[in-house]
């Protein structure tokens, strides 16, 4: 990407004032009483002084509902404070009561907009707990599907960008790609989002009959409408200009924070963890990492939209590469008999049975897994006591980490780039709140 | 490193069992020693299950744990620290200054473990309402039991 940073950018900034912004003082730490006390009269004209602005939890901009406590100076935002937790119905509590089996039907609920991820990780920890090998063919059907969804949520992405900054037609363009690729995903796994399609030892069901021909369709499909998006956003001056130099970052201040994905990407450090720590067979297939230069909201953008392409370029890959054999493990602790067996073997009924009432029991341990989502790393921390339910499920929500970026993000910007700071973050606020 | 950290492994995963006051200086180590990023901090509550076989032996086990996952992206390399947290005594030193990233997922364990950590800036909830009472994620507290709290509504209890 070649673009010339804005004069007037945080990029100018020395070194010194990075690292003290790194302390922390762009987060405003105030409760909700202190707030009110700070808020300031809006009826009196002599109040000039700091206010504080409430955004959300219900405003279009911020994906859902986080809500936003901004410290403003005039036009400038001084100091922020997101406030998560409005769709908190404790998932990971819920986690615990669950079957092992059941699991990803709890997790696919976090990040709606990629929930195979959440089922991946959730599913590839609790295999390591097992000690089971997944068949080759299952590990590239999950390639398959999460590549997909990772299209289809960057799609998500660029539809809801557009949207917040004004370019309403990419919203429908975005959707309108996207619906493509969910219903090749109704065609395997039955339903739009919230699959429970990949679970422990392997997935749901075979690719269906044909599922190449689909497959062909979303890669002849998709790649000219992304450059069709290029010529919309990329290169039109209003579009650069709400997003070059805004909200910038440095990689130091990215690691400082935790933050992963393309935001960490953007600002130039070149991480990925389907090729940093490959994990199902991403060490098979060739693709590239992407990475910005000045770590703004436009760097951002531009990894999301290539990104995008990288992913079906991998899909072009596994529709070559694709195995046959079984979708499933054939290990019987995890796997019910065939339903023909239930029939004729008094041990099939029994054993069908246990696993859909008690569940398998996982060794004890705890283990992390950790993949990457389309928004950053997507980590999964099992503990098992030995039983059929995890005595802890844990899911680190890229979303949640990546959420306290925007202080820093956000601070000495206008109030109008709040909007598109808050879009580059891309937070999806089922997997922040959990 | 300058303290002795009791080291296992787990699945390949490289883990150490730092004690609450040891947490801070091994924490800063590793820093120094490249791992830049704290990946996650959370948090288990073990109170139902106490015959744990996963702990070395000079480890003594307590009712919570404090699980905080490091990284060093340069040398791919990831370690975590399990410390062990009694329940009188529900109190680890905070990571902030080493990990400004590490802000939202203590006040998370604090939300909903009741855990405290020492020397974080705004320790106060984060997922739940200010004023509910009780952190849910602990094992005495059951599903289906919490009566729903809003702020202003009737009380109904």
């Amino acid at each position: 990407m070649s673009i010339e940073a804005p004069e007037g950018t945080h990029t100018d900034l020395d070194s010194a004032e990075r690292v003290h912004r790194r302390d922390g003082s762009a987060v405003l730490r105030v409760s909700e009483a202190e707030a009110f006390e700070l808020a300031g009269d809006p009826d009196n004209p002599d109040d000039d002084e700091r206010m504080i602005l409430n955004m959300g939890p219900s405003h279009p901009s911020t994906h859902g509902v986080l809500r936003l406590m901004l410290e403003m100076e005039g036009e400038t935002v001084l100091r922020t404070k997101p406030v998560i937790g409005y769709l908190h119905t404790g998932m990971e509590k819920t986690g615990e009561n669950l079957s092992y089996l059941q699991g990803p039907t709890n997790v696919t609920r976090m990040d709606y907009a990629a929930p195979l991820f959440s089922e991946l990780a959730f599913s590839l920890a609790t295999e390591k707990l097992l000690g089971i090998e997944v068949p080759p063919r299952a590990t590239w059907i999950r390639m398959l599907m999460c590549e997909l969804n990772r299209v289809a949520s960057h799609l998500l992405f660029q539809a809801t960008n557009g949207m917040d900054l004004g370019a309403v037609s990419m919203m429908i363009y975005g959707w309108r790609e996207r619906e493509e690729v969910l219903r090749f995903f109704e065609k395997v796994t039955g339903l739009r989002m919230n699959h429970n399609y990949i679970r422990p030892g392997g997935v749901a069901a075979d690719l269906p009959d044909g599922w190449q021909d689909d497959v062909r369709r979303l890669l002849d499909l998709i790649p000219p409408r992304l450059d069709e998006y290029d010529t919309l956003l990329t290169g039109q001056p209003i579009f650069r200009e709400r997003l070059q130099g805004v909200g910038v970052m440095t990689p130091a201040e990215a690691l400082a924070l935790s933050a992963t994905g393309p935001i960490l990407r953007s600002t130039g450090y070149a991480w990925d963890l389907r090729r940093d720590e490959p994990y199902l067979a991403y060490d098979q297939v060739d693709f590239d990492v992407l990475v910005g230069t000045y770590g703004d909201s436009f760097d951002r953008f531009a990894i999301r939209l290539n990104e995008t392409r990288e992913s079906l370029r991998i899909v072009e890959q596994i529709l070559d590469q694709m195995p046959s054999g079984d979708y499933r493990t054939q290990d019987k602790k995890v796997t019910p008999p065939p339903r023909a067996r239930i029939d004729d073997s008094m041990e099939a009924l029994i054993h069908h049975f246990k696993i859909f009432t008690e569940g398998f029991h996982v060794p004890e341990g705890e283990v992390y897994v950790a993949v990457e989502s389309p928004r950053g790393e997507l980590g999964c921390y099992l503990v098992s006591d030995g039983g059929p339910n995890p005595y802890r499920m844990h899911i680190r929500g890229p979303s949640f980490v990546n959420l306290q970026t925007l202080p820093h993000l956000m601070e000495g910007g206008l109030i109008a780039d709040a909007v598109a700071v808050i879009s580059s973050v891309d937070p999806i606020m089922g997997e922040v709140d959990r | 490193m300058t303290t002795t950290v009791p080291e296992t492994s787990s699945f390949g995963q490289r883990v150490l069992h730092p004690l609450p006051d040891q947490l801070f200086a091994t924490a800063s180590d590793l820093r120094d020693g490249g791992f830049l990023t704290a990946v996650d901090v959370t948090a288990v509550d073990y109170l139902a299950h106490p015959g744990r076989t996963d702990l070395p032996a000079d480890v003594s086990p307590e009712r919570f744990e404090v699980v905080v996952f490091l990284h060093a992206h340069q040398r791919r390399e990831r370690v975590r620290l399990r410390v062990q947290v009694p329940v009188g005594d529900p109190v680890v030193p905070s990571l902030f200054d080493l990990f400004p990233g590490t802000e939202a997922m203590e006040r998370e364990v604090f939300d909903l473990f009741g855990i405290t950590f020492d020397g974080h800036p705004d320790m106060t909830r984060i997922l739940l309402p200010e004023e509910w009472e009780g952190h849910p994620l602990r094992k005495d507290v059951d599903t289906g039991r919490i009566p729903v709290q809003f702020r202003e509504a009737p009380v109904q209890r």
